[in-house]
């Protein structure tokens, strides 16, 4: 992945102002940022050699529909209709006429320029605030021609760096369990795609039941179960060499694998004799650490973005609930003690939330709460849905939705579906098959 | 802990009297349930003649119902007759539960099962456990009788 080798070059650096568009994330955006993606501009010589490279009539059109695209999905911005677009897209991207683009009532524009240099793919971009009629934002970068995608995806997380003042989350990749077949017999693969539903790959062939796949923090490498061999373990997976391993030596099964901050260690749960307890091992030197100690049900660990804390859920109490320790396994704290029954807590990658899955009369709820239990916050109820995992910049969280069978057991699905921290902008992610169990990446740039 | 098993199990017991009183007069011929444990015989295969190769139970629940004791009492039976088998404890649960629990949940199923073959004279070399938590459910269904027969631990003979 390193060699990537995504280039970055600002070409200008923005000069902080007063004035210029702001978008507040934190609240749920009921009236998004109207904002005109400009097609990238081409010269003939370079569309021609990227047709013939890439089999796309003109790039910088596909690239700025991914932009497009992702400006919409976040929910935050309300790309224009390109048909209003009064300006050539490489005269705007020289000095926009603001005056054409106020009468669209676009408040932010972005232009940019593509072109074939030696081999490489050269994309420059700027973003303009359009009631300002000021430069807000101005890169660009080269890289191979195969990379196009991602391209797309660093320009959207600049922009939303620049516009948000928080950290984007669209060059990353999901990696999930891709589902098919009845009910009884399901099919299960490990699958990658970007966070778009695009590029999607079948990382296994669906011989063996395979669940539950975790990113480490660089998103190389991918713990996750199968039962290969009949024998349920966690693996140890480098995606870009595809080996893998099993982690560790249990005599039982061990389930329920993430990874440390650091992606030093994989926490995990362990079974035996009916007992599940949390267990940690280092992938350098090989030592298991028994972390719980008690005669329930104790699993689905997640680290706090410091390390110092995991939090689990456990049937101790009776029923399943959140549990808070310090990573050494001192210091259990309950954090749940709302109506029901919650499972899958995981640490947000801010450090200040814990998101959860809830049962609550014969519902199902996807939610947040504080690190100490309070400030619970449900963000969306269904039938069945579960296991959340949060963007790389804590804004948004993807988790799986089944639906209800009727009483000859048809009408079953598992999709991805993303929400907003706010509680809005529910989505469906497009997936090629059914899917269950994602895990968002970290950002894959910079 | 125990206590508290030993009074939710007194308690399930109380309400299986009270759904077989209930059943007395209103017949269901088909997936009868006590409480919520299932008592029918759709699923149920067996390992030879009289000997049912599944046990049922409640919702997150593990402890063997009364039926459950039996029937694991003739497959301890038939295994001590048939000393050469080996078998697998498959311990499933239904799909209103998040996976990972109940991937655990499934273990203790199938560990409850085997604690009491054990009881029973069946040496833990000749059983293997095997949780599938809700990956295989028998019934696709999405209502309380499906998901009844769903929380299982199924004895399959592994030679």
């Amino acid at each position: 992945m390193k060699n990537f080798l995504i280039t970055l070059i600002i070409i200008l650096i923005p000069i902080k102002s007063f004035g210029l568009i702001e978008v507040d994330i934190t609240r749920g955006n009921l009236n998004p940022l109207p904002v005109a993606v400009s097609p990238l501009s081409i010269d003939e010589k370079s569309r021609k050699n990227f047709e013939s490279i890439l089999k796309k009539k003109n790039i910088g059109s596909e690239i700025s529909l991914i932009v497009e695209n992702n400006l919409k999905v976040s929910g935050l911005f309300s790309p224009l209709n390109k048909d209003a677009f009064l300006q050539e897209p490489d005269i705007a991207n020289l000095k926009p006429r603001f005056e054409d683009w106020n009468l669209i009532k676009a408040q932010a524009l972005i232009t940019g320029k593509v072109s074939y240099v030696e081999e490489k793919l050269r994309v420059e971009f700027r973003l303009w605030d359009v009631l300002a009629g000021k430069e807000m934002m101005a890169l660009a970068f080269t890289t191979v021609p195969n990379n196009w995608r991602r391209v797309g995806h660093i320009i959207t997380d600049k922009v939303y760096e620049r516009l948000t003042g928080e950290r984007g989350y669209f060059d990353t990749r999901i990696i999930y369990v891709a589902e098919e077949g009845p009910k009884t017999q399901r099919v299960k693969k490990l699958a990658i795609m970007d966070q778009d539903g695009a590029n999607n790959k079948f990382l296994t062939l669906g011989n063996e039941l395979v669940l539950t796949p975790r990113f480490n923090p660089t998103s190389q490498m991918v713990t996750y179960l199968s039962y290969f061999r009949n024998l349920p373990r966690v693996y140890l997976l480098d995606i870009e060499t595809g080996t893998q391993e099993v982690v560790g030596d249990f005599p039982g099964m061990t389930f329920a694998p993430r990874f440390s901050p650091d992606g030093k260690k994989i926490i995990m749960s362990f079974a035996k004799d009916g007992n599940s307890e949390i267990y940690t091992m280092d992938l350098e030197n090989r030592i298991v650490e028994k972390i719980t100690n008690h005669p329930s049900i104790d699993t689905s660990p997640s680290y706090s973005p410091d390390g110092k804390f995991i939090s689990f859920n456990s049937d101790r109490s009776g029923y399943q609930q959140i549990y808070v320790m310090k990573s050494d396994g001192s210091n259990v704290k309950r954090i749940s003690f709302g109506k029901g029954i919650y499972g899958t807590p995981v640490w947000s990658p801010r450090g200040d939330l814990i998101a959860f899955t809830k049962l609550h009369k014969g519902k199902f709820y996807i939610g947040v709460m504080r690190t100490d239990g309070s400030g619970e916050r449900l963000l969306t109820e269904n039938f069945y849905q579960e296991a959340p995992s949060w963007s790389p910049n804590g804004r948004v969280l993807i988790f799986y939705r089944e639906t209800k069978t009727d009483s000859k057991g048809k009408g079953f699905s598992a999709k991805l579906w993303s929400i907003d921290l706010t509680g809005y902008n529910e989505r469906q992610v497009p997936t090629p098959t059914d899917g269950s169990d994602p895990s968002w990446s970290s950002l894959l740039s910079n | 802990m125990k206590l508290s098993k030993i009074l939710k199990n007194g308690f399930l017991i109380v309400v299986a009297c009270l759904a077989l009183s209930a059943c007395a007069t209103s017949k269901k011929s088909t997936g009868q349930m006590q409480g919520d444990v299932y008592t029918g015989t759709d699923t149920v295969e067996y390992l030879a003649s009289g000997v049912p190769d599944r046990v049922f139970f409640a919702t997150n629940e593990s402890v063997l119902t009364t039926a459950s004791r039996e029937t694991l009492r003739k497959q301890a039976a038939w295994l001590r007759k048939n000393s050469k088998i080996t078998i697998v404890l498959e311990g499933h649960a239904d799909e209103r539960g998040t996976r990972e629990y109940n991937l655990a949940l499934g273990e203790r199923r199938a560990n409850a099962a085997k604690d009491y073959l054990m009881t029973y004279g069946i040496s833990s070399d000749r059983i293997s456990v095997l949780s599938y938590g809700k990956e295989r459910p028998v019934d696709s269904g999405s209502n309380p009788l499906a998901w009844s027969k769903n929380r299982r631990s199924v004895t399959v003979k592994a030679n």
